[in-house]
């Protein structure tokens, strides 16, 4: 083969690699508002994004934490112990219920990055361990009863189903969050460093970089945005659920991996993650539409989906180097 | 070479017990008789089985989560195929199980993705597969006498889970003490580089390390079904990844691979299965066990760590 055909091919790959997901989207999208004619109504559309916007705070923690070179699969019980937190705590006011949920995920978050980094266990075994232990702990103190929200606590309601105009408060919160997010991954020193640390953290290290604080930084965030997703699904409930997100880990890490992110760490962006989260979540509004699918296939899709993206990731990509993606 | 396979100890995980056993003595009324001895036994055979498949798996530096899942998935298979005779349910539980430890096995080995994630998928998916088969009911029971004795008869004083669960670890010890597949499984544990220059097929070995984990979970599964005379999609194998990987870590078998203590694991699973009972027996909610196993995971990775260091 020549070097013009292996660079062509590459470059397909790459293309691939940064708008298949963007694609497959816009396809979808496209299937869905030919077979269905609520698929491309306001209602219906704004209504998936409420739906994905928990999801889609996760997975914008996620991100940050892939990107670094790590993994966080304790963010689904960190979900359930936000949100029974701000839901026990919602008589005291709004405000209160969401700092409490804010500082719950911020503990387990810290937790997390002091035993990776301190303590030196490796990210997926840490983290296992915190999504069964903080699960065991929520189901205990609950007595695996879901706990009522205070439906006086008016900020507390507002964030899961308050409306800014046509818009509902998840969908600005995702919004805004991602913004942010997008701004800090890519623009900012911070950002740089998760990157760098993702890529090569031997290298990160001796460049002088303060790898064990960012890393603390990636792994604290992540609790914070879970817990925060915890109290909106919440408020949006009416309740703590001592179940909530369980198996959103695999979701997050589905969402991530799909927008392009690769799971060897050091590439990837929180647009991205964005196109992710909304290509799973119209996937999935899809089978609902066509009123055919239960709970439990969905189980078995989420993973089948995910298993199939690595593995066209790994096509794309050509194997196991990553490919030089130039950021930005 | 000699110091690499040298077995790691077990000693932590013994003096835990001891300490577990001698407080249950002193503070649980009716701890010390033969029902609950006998109850813990039956319970910690299943986590045996499973968590000798775990061994080999951890020990070519791998994990699988799917375990638990794989259990239920031959649960359920078993239960709704045994109106053909127990031998065509057995044999297709178990065929389902070990296409599900191949299926991670391919992914892992030959595909190259992390196994985290692979038996991650594995465990949700699962779930999912058992809840469709059974279309969401809770219980589905059976009358089946002679498949029933393979979680409730005896042979002699010994129930039939207890021997099938020393037998499974006769072979494993002898596998991995006294066969070259043995020594490749450390050595792809310890340096699959090295291991790959030196010939081993690297790739099969943990296809089939794999395959032995999902074919251990489904015989696992088969007979607490047998136990229950019941297959229950959500509830059978629940945490059991939780048990089985503690146990292993608790052994002394290290998770970066390399190592395998199968008495190690042994004493793991009893630790874990008295630990379990001692909650039973004071009436609190098994989550309160699930958060001390998690604990107990973390302690025990680290003082490998800090010992390794």
């Amino acid at each position: 083969m020549s070097a013009f055909a292996i660079a062509q091919g590459r470059s397909v790959a790459r293309l691939a690699h940064r708008y298949g997901a963007a694609a497959a989207l816009v396809v979808v999208c496209a299937f869905g508002t030919l077979r269905y004619e609520t698929f491309l109504t306001p209602e219906n559309l704004l209504n998936v994004a409420r739906q994905n916007s928990m999801l889609g705070l996760v997975a914008l923690g996620t991100t940050f934490v892939i990107v670094s070179g790590g993994i966080d699969l304790s963010v689904g019980s960190v979900v359930a112990l936000g949100g029974i937190a701000a839901a026990a705590l919602s008589r005291f006011g709004g405000p209160v219920a969401l700092l409490a949920a804010l500082a719950v995920g911020g503990v387990a978050g810290a937790c997390n990055g002091w035993l990776i980094v301190r303590a030196r266990i490796q990210p997926f075994i840490t983290t296992l361990a915190m999504m069964i232990g903080l699960r065991g702990l929520t189901l205990a103190i609950t007595d695996e009863v879901a706990i009522r929200a205070d439906r006086t606590a008016l900020v507390f309601r507002w964030i899961g189903r308050g409306f800014l105009g046509p818009i509902p408060a998840p969908v600005v919160i995702l919004v805004m969050a991602y913004a942010a997010g997008a701004l800090v991954l890519r623009r900012t020193r911070f950002g740089r460093h998760v990157h760098a640390i993702g890529d090569n953290e031997e290298a990160a290290r001796l460049m002088g970089l303060d790898v064990n604080r960012v890393k603390l930084a990636v792994y604290t965030c992540n609790g914070v945005l879970a817990a925060f997703a915890g109290a909106l699904l919440a408020s949006r409930l009416g309740a703590g659920q001592p179940a909530a997100g369980t198996g959103w880990e695999l979701d997050a890490i589905a969402a991530v991996v799909v927008g392009g992110t690769l799971l060897s760490g050091g590439h990837g962006g929180a647009g991205s993650t964005l196109v992710g989260v909304m290509l799973l979540g119209i996937v999935l509004n899809l089978f609902n539409l066509e009123g055919t699918v239960s709970s439990w296939w969905q189980l078995v899709l989420r993973g089948g989906f995910l298993l199939a993206v690595i593995l066209v990731q790994r096509r794309t990509t050509g194997g196991r180097s990553p490919l030089p993606v130039p950021p930005g | 070479m000699i110091r690499a396979f040298r077995t790691p100890s077990a000693h932590g995980a013994a003096a835990a017990l001891l300490v577990l056993l001698v407080a249950n003595a002193l503070f649980t009324p009716g701890f010390v008789s033969l029902a609950t001895m006998g109850n813990v036994a039956l319970q910690v055979s299943t986590t045996v089985i499973v968590a000798l498949g775990m061994t080999l798996v951890i020990a070519t530096g791998g994990i699988d989560l799917s375990v638990g899942a794989v259990m239920a998935v031959s649960s359920v298979i078993g239960a709704t195929f045994l109106d053909r005779g127990a031998p065509v349910a057995t044999a297709l539980a178990m065929l389902a199980a070990l296409a599900v430890g191949i299926g991670n096995g391919v992914l892992v080995a030959y595909q190259q993705v992390p196994p985290i994630i692979v038996t991650l998928a594995g465990l949700i998916m699962g779930r999912g597969v058992a809840q469709v088969l059974v279309e969401g009911n809770p219980l589905v029971a059976f009358s089946h006498p002679s498949f029933e004795r393979l979680g409730k008869g005896s042979v002699g004083p010994v129930p039939v889970p207890v021997l099938v669960a020393l037998v499974l670890l006769g072979i494993a010890v002898a596998l991995m003490r006294h066969t070259t597949f043995g020594r490749w499984v450390l050595a792809t544990g310890g340096n699959p580089r090295a291991a790959h220059l030196a010939g081993v097929p690297v790739s099969a070995v943990k296809l089939v390390t794999y395959a032995a984990s999902g074919g251990l979970a489904g015989l696992a599964g088969l007979i607490e079904t047998a136990r229950l005379a019941a297959a229950d999609a959500g509830k059978i194998g629940q945490a059991m990844e939780l048990d089985a990987i503690v146990a292993v870590v608790v052994g002394g078998t290290a998770l970066s691979g390399g190592r395998a203590n199968l008495t190690g694991t042994v004493i793991g699973a009893v630790l874990m299965g008295v630990l379990t009972t001692s909650f039973n027996m004071h009436l609190l909610s098994p989550a309160w066990a699930q958060m001390v196993k998690a604990i107990i995971l973390v302690a025990a990775v680290w003082t490998q760590r800090t010992k390794a260091a």
